[in-house]
């Protein structure tokens, strides 16, 4: 099978791979039909994963068909037509048991501080991922769902990861009716956890980020107020300005290791690794806050320290509140907000690329050229 | 009396009495603007609420512990963790001087930098080996091809840059250095050296 490949930081290629076997009686192998390159693969991209191995194939957002079952799968058949949550997870130990489906003990033998995702390193269990024509999906009664039959292939697609993300987001924001919620970053994440602000009844959406193109996107979409920070100076006193000195009540990070607006921490935390990713974003969601006020973090941060201003969210009382996304927990609600017409999640596809040019797609995104938002690799039509 | 101590009006004084600022617009408003709007508001209703809800019945797991996957190589794991778990990616096992560099990282808790360190230093090891090695087969890696760059002039790299202000153009000149710069300084070290050889040879 033709599948993407590691081979460095910033170096990807297509390459022949045997199509995965099933290691373990609740495995599925999946033939992939669509999938998507998330934010978290470019901190894999950059190299900024600790353990991401030359020969991994990334990929933890996609749909597909089931190709074949072990012999204890109960609930999919071969033929089902299913997305996979990114989470790879038991449902049977302490956290899963618990609904923390991104926090499962079982999957994971390399580190007890994550759980498991498809192709997200040795970190994340040493698991390859979907950009590839064919996947390994364990524990396939627990994670996959058969996609109804009203559900678009896109929409399906961006439940696995991006719109689950964002919505859980919003709901670490403990957002209440008439809340003024920040939301950093106007990718995927941010402008679906923009878009969920609302449905839990927020009075004020102001979306921050520095490519134009993208807050474009959040006032069309996600209907929000925005705030290109390039043009402001100090950014925090910005928040404060446009929220009547208060600060906002619900701050999201949805920007994580690679933010940008200070160039040191840039340097150190994003290109020279000396940090577990660069907390820019996430220390202006500390100052912006009102004291009092929550930060939701879902941008995701490398395992090393890092600087952030704890003294600030200290003194402030605020409550932090972050994790993976437990994806499957969101779908029932997502699926009905989607019927209803609440939400559209392909409306911020930009491109949809064939597997050979997957390269292109991660420079693309990374790079942030051409418009891009969110690209989707569509097997078949390789 | 100084006519300066009334500022009610002024919007500085909003966190320093206690009205919550006005509402910009009523509900009403709000859900003829957006479609959904206030569909989640009551907070005990969300699908992450409660925190932990003690549910093992929905997850579909029908074993109180799963099967072990087979081990087919001695499988690294962290020192955190009281056993194998039962289940474990076998993509790319350890291997060589990088899986030697990475089996040592596993000594340490996730709790120590070393660990992470360790792991990072064999990461650069281990796609170093690989690109060296890859010259030696019929597809050696490709910089051209394979870093996506050539998507800079396909995908508009210089107008999506130039027209705007987006600050990542601060940075934007390390990645190439990144990058190549490894290769370049290795290449300049070797031909340093052939040079000081063949002086040598002549001498
Ligand atoms: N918690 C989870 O389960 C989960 C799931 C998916 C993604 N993520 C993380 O969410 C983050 C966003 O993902 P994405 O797919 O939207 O990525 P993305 O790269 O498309 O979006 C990030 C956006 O942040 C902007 N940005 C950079 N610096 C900023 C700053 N200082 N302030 C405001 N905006 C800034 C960028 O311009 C970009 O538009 C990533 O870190 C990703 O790893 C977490
Ligand atoms: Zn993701
Ligand atoms: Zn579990």
């Amino acid at each position: 099978m033709k599948a993407m490949v590691y081979r460095g930081p910033y170096k990807i290629r297509v390459e022949e791979k045997d199509i995965p076997r099933i290691e373990h009686p609740n495995d599925a192998i999946i033939r992939v039909t669509k999938a998507a390159i998330c934010g978290s693969d470019l901190h894999l991209y950059h190299g900024l994963m600790p353990d991401t191995r030359v020969g991994m194939t990334f990929g933890h957002e996609f749909i597909g068909v089931v190709h074949e079952v072990g012999p204890s799968v109960e609930n999919l058949a071969v033929g089902d037509r299913v997305m996979v949550p990114f989470n790879i997870y038991c449902g049977s130990c302490y956290f899963c048991a618990r609904g923390l489906y991104s926090n499962c003990h079982n999957v994971n033998p390399n580190a007890t501080a994550v759980g498991g995702i498809y192709g997200y390193s040795h970190t994340c269990g040493g698991y390859d991922g979907g950009q590839a024509e064919y996947v390994r999906v364990p524990f396939a009664d627990v994670g996959p769902s058969v996609i109804p039959d009203w559900l678009d292939d896109e929409d399906a697609l961006l439940m696995t990861d991006a719109l689950a993300t964002g919505y859980f987001g919003a709901q670490l924001g403990d957002i209440r009716h008439g809340d003024t919620v920040v939301v950093l970053g106007a990718g995927p994440v941010g402008l679906y956890a923009a878009k969920s602000a609302w449905l839990m009844g927020a009075g004020r959406v102001i979306v921050i980020d520095h490519l134009e193109y993208r807050l474009a996107k959040a006032r069309e979409f996600a209907h929000a107020e925005t705030i290109d920070f390039a043009e402001h100076d100090d950014i925090v006193v910005t928040m404060k300005r446009t929220t009547d000195n208060l600060g906002a009540d619900v701050v999201i990070d949805a920007v994580g290791a690679e933010a940008d607006g200070n160039f040191t921490q840039h340097l150190t935390g994003a290109k020279l690794k000396l940090q577990g990713g660069s907390p820019i974003a996430l220390n202006w969601a500390i100052d912006g806050v009102r004291k009092g006020g929550t930060v939701s973090v879902m941008g995701a941060y490398g395992p090393i320290f890092s600087a952030v201003k704890f003294g600030d969210a200290m003194n402030k009382g605020l409550t932090l509140r972050m994790n993976q996304c437990p994806v499957k927990r969101q779908w029932p609600r997502l699926l009905e907000h989607i019927r209803n017409g609440y939400l559209k999640p392909s409306d911020i596809v930009t491109h949809r690329l064939p597997l050979e040019a997957i390269g292109e797609g991660y420079h693309m995104f990374s790079a942030k050229l051409d418009g891009c938002i969110k690209t989707i690799i569509t097997m078949d039509a390789a | 009396m100084n006519e300066n101590t009334s500022t009610s009006t002024t919007e500085l004084d909003r966190p320093y009495v206690a009205d919550k600022p006005a509402v910009r617009e009523t509900d009403d408003e709000l859900r003829a603007r957006i479609p959904g709007w206030g569909a989640d508001l009551d907070p005990a209703d969300r699908p992450a609420v409660p925190r932990e809800r003690y549910a093992p019945e929905v997850t579909g797991a029908h074993w109180e512990f799963p099967d072990r996957q087979p081990e087919p190589y001695p499988r690294e794991r962290s020192i955190e963790h009281g056993m194998l778990t039962p289940v474990f990616g076998t993509v790319a096992p350890l291997h060589g001087v990088s899986g030697a560099i990475r089996r040592y990282a596993y000594r340490y808790s996730e709790g120590r930098a070393a660990h992470w360190l360790l792991l990072i230093a064999g990461d650069r090891v281990d796609s170093f080996g690989a690109h060296v090695k890859s010259l030696a087969t019929l597809h050696p890696d490709n910089p051209v091809t394979e870093t996506g760059v050539l998507s800079e002039v396909r995908r508009h790299g210089w107008s999506s840059r130039v027209r705007s202000r987006r600050v990542d153009r601060s940075h934007t000149w390390i990645d190439p250095i990144l990058v190549a710069g490894p290769w370049v300084a290795t290449g300049v070290v070797a031909v340093m050296l052939a040079r000081k050889a063949v002086a040598l040879a002549r001498r």
